[in-house]
């Protein structure tokens, strides 16, 4: 049976990290994400635009429903069109529009209010929320999320079916000792106890095998998404919280079993006279 | 001869009916009231599943530190007789009473403390292979909670008893027929058993070892325990005397030595059990 609980601790603490790794994600994308929008001025003349964008700042610096504003400078730009364009990137005479990115204030009105002042001074300027942009990805996290919580309770439930299988076949194995040992006037919680330090042995193997293979696994996957760079992806960590969750899985884990097969042995010898 | 210990009272009121007077038994007045038996069946029956009774209405009494034999033909209900004893089995109808206590209706929780009381020979030993013979011997003192230097006295003095000390470290399965049933007799009565219950102890050893046995069972009985052996060794009946006789047929018990016996020495039965007014209760 030890070998069986490594695999369902193992599977586990992936699930675990899984989750609690997506849930820091979609948390961390959703405080970055809120109240931000950027303004997009797509002029192709670059004078008209840049008058355009200078009009467009004076008015969001001045307006209560903007906390900051951030002209997104044009090196940046090129910077991240690079890898798309190419050399043209650089290029002064490409059009590339303006980009102003702004803090909304906590007002449920902001964004309106930005859109109803940009109607007026810039009727071709867009507003584009963060939060839009990224819902869909927003939504497929906190979905891996809900879908590592249930792979966790599936695990938990599997492993306590696979010790309540396990204690019957001892005690079915065991039967003559059993009856030997009621005879002798043990009570049950005597005979449980040695099914139950048994069973707690077997899942304490597992746990340290199941458990180290693991952390193991997470460590490496977390050094490999530090390593890729990639800043969506950088919200996937786990956080000391995380870290100690995924520590104390295996502890949780010899307790569950060692509760469940108390229970279950004690309910098969209540069916002796 | 072996001599069975004659119990605290001359419990036989059949003896009584036929004019020999025997020591009264203790908590019993004069020719009336009710036998202060360590085991009382009222109108016992026990059925398996929804299949016939295979013990039917017994209705009988064990004196204290008596010694009974319990006959009958393979398949009479000899060993349901001795689960009822030892409170392996419950009956499906009846009461029985032991150490005065009526142990159908006990909670569960308080079996274990009568069945540390009882001491049980199996026919087929029932010795943990796991363990060696000294931690056979000394599971019901564990299982009491015995001090553990307690438990290594008292178990090194019992096998050193039943001439098996210099095994102590071995498995059961290095040992013989004989040696295996003197380990399962040591560890029935280590605890000090009130009653001993041994069902078929000779089944599976020489007639050498089954003299040696039944002397070991003697003298548990002279020391007071009850004992109670099941056998369908009729040749052992005649190895201890004043022994009581228990015979069943067909889930019932019968009265008189069984007939194969013919004109063989009479066995003494079982007291009866009667109530204050009611007269004796035929077996």
């Amino acid at each position: 049976m030890a070998w069986v609980l490594a695999i369902m601790l193992f599977l586990t603490v992936l699930a675990t990290a899984a989750g609690v790794a997506t849930a820091a994600a979609a948390g961390a994308m959703g405080r970055e994400l809120a109240g931000r929008a950027t303004v997009q001025i797509a002029t192709a003349d670059a004078a008209t635009r840049a008058a355009t964008e200078q009009r467009v700042v004076d008015a969001l610096r001045a307006s209560r429903a903007v906390r900051a504003v951030r002209v997104v400078p044009r090196a940046e730009l090129t910077r991240i069109l690079g890898p798309w364009l190419g050399d043209t990137a650089g290029d002064g005479e490409l059009p590339i529009p303006a980009l102003i990115d702004i803090d909304l204030a906590d007002r449920a009105d902001a964004l309106p209010q930005v859109r109803a002042l940009l109607a007026r001074i810039a009727p071709a300027a867009q507003v584009d929320r963060h939060g839009d942009a990224m819902a869909s990805i927003g939504r497929l996290l906190t979905g891996f999320t809900v879908l590592s919580a249930t792979l966790v309770v599936l695990m938990a439930v599997a492993t306590a079916a696979v010790v309540i299988l396990a204690a019957r076949a001892g005690l079915e194995a065991h039967r003559t000792t059993i009856e030997v040992m009621h005879a002798l006037g043990a009570t049950d919680v005597q005979v449980a106890r040695l099914f139950q330090r048994r069973l707690a042995r077997d899942a304490s193997w597992g746990a340290l095998f199941g458990g180290v293979a693991g952390w193991l696994v997470v460590a490496l996957a977390g050094s490999q998404i530090g390593a890729a760079g990639s800043q969506l992806l950088a919200g996937l960590s786990l956080g000391r919280e995380g870290w100690v969750a995924i520590a104390l899985l295996p502890v949780v884990f010899v307790l569950l079993a060692a509760i469940v097969a108390r229970r279950a042995v004690l309910q098969a010898l209540g069916r002796l006279p | 001869m072996l001599e069975a210990r004659r119990g605290a009272c001359d419990g036989d009121h059949l003896l009584a009916r036929a004019g020999r007077r025997g020591r009264p038994c203790a908590g019993a007045e004069a020719g009336r009231g009710r036998v202060a038996g360590i085991v009382e069946f009222e109108h016992v029956g026990l059925r398996y599943g929804q299949g016939d009774e295979v013990l039917r209405d017994l209705h009988f009494a064990l004196s204290p530190g008596e010694f009974y034999f319990l006959t009958g033909a393979s398949g009479a209900g000899k060993t349901s007789l001795l689960k009822l004893l030892y409170l392996a089995q419950r009956p499906t109808r009846g009461i029985i009473r032991l150490f005065g206590t009526d142990v159908v209706t006990l909670p569960r929780g308080r079996m274990p403390g009568f069945r540390r009381r009882i001491g049980v020979v199996y026919q087929d030993f029932r010795l943990v292979p796991h363990l060696s013979i000294a931690d056979n011997v000394a599971l019901p003192l564990r299982i009491a909670g015995m001090l553990e230097r307690d438990v290594r006295e008292a178990v090194t003095e019992m096998l050193a008893w039943v001439g098996l000390h210099h095994r102590a470290d071995a498995r059961p399965a290095t040992l013989s027929g004989g040696e295996q049933q003197r380990v399962a007799i040591a560890r029935a009565v280590i605890g000090r058993p009130e009653i001993l219950v041994a069902d078929e102890p000779t089944g599976n050893v020489d007639e050498a070892m089954a003299d040696r046995l039944m002397q070991l069972f003697a003298a548990l009985n002279g020391l007071g325990t009850t004992v109670v052996v099941a056998t369908h060794d009729y040749a052992l009946l005649d190895r201890v005397q004043a022994a009581r006789l228990l015979r069943i047929v067909d889930g019932r018990l019968q009265d008189g030595p069984p007939p194969e016996r013919g004109q063989g020495r009479p066995i003494r039965p079982p007291a009866a059990i009667y109530r204050d007014g009611d007269g004796v209760v035929p077996l």
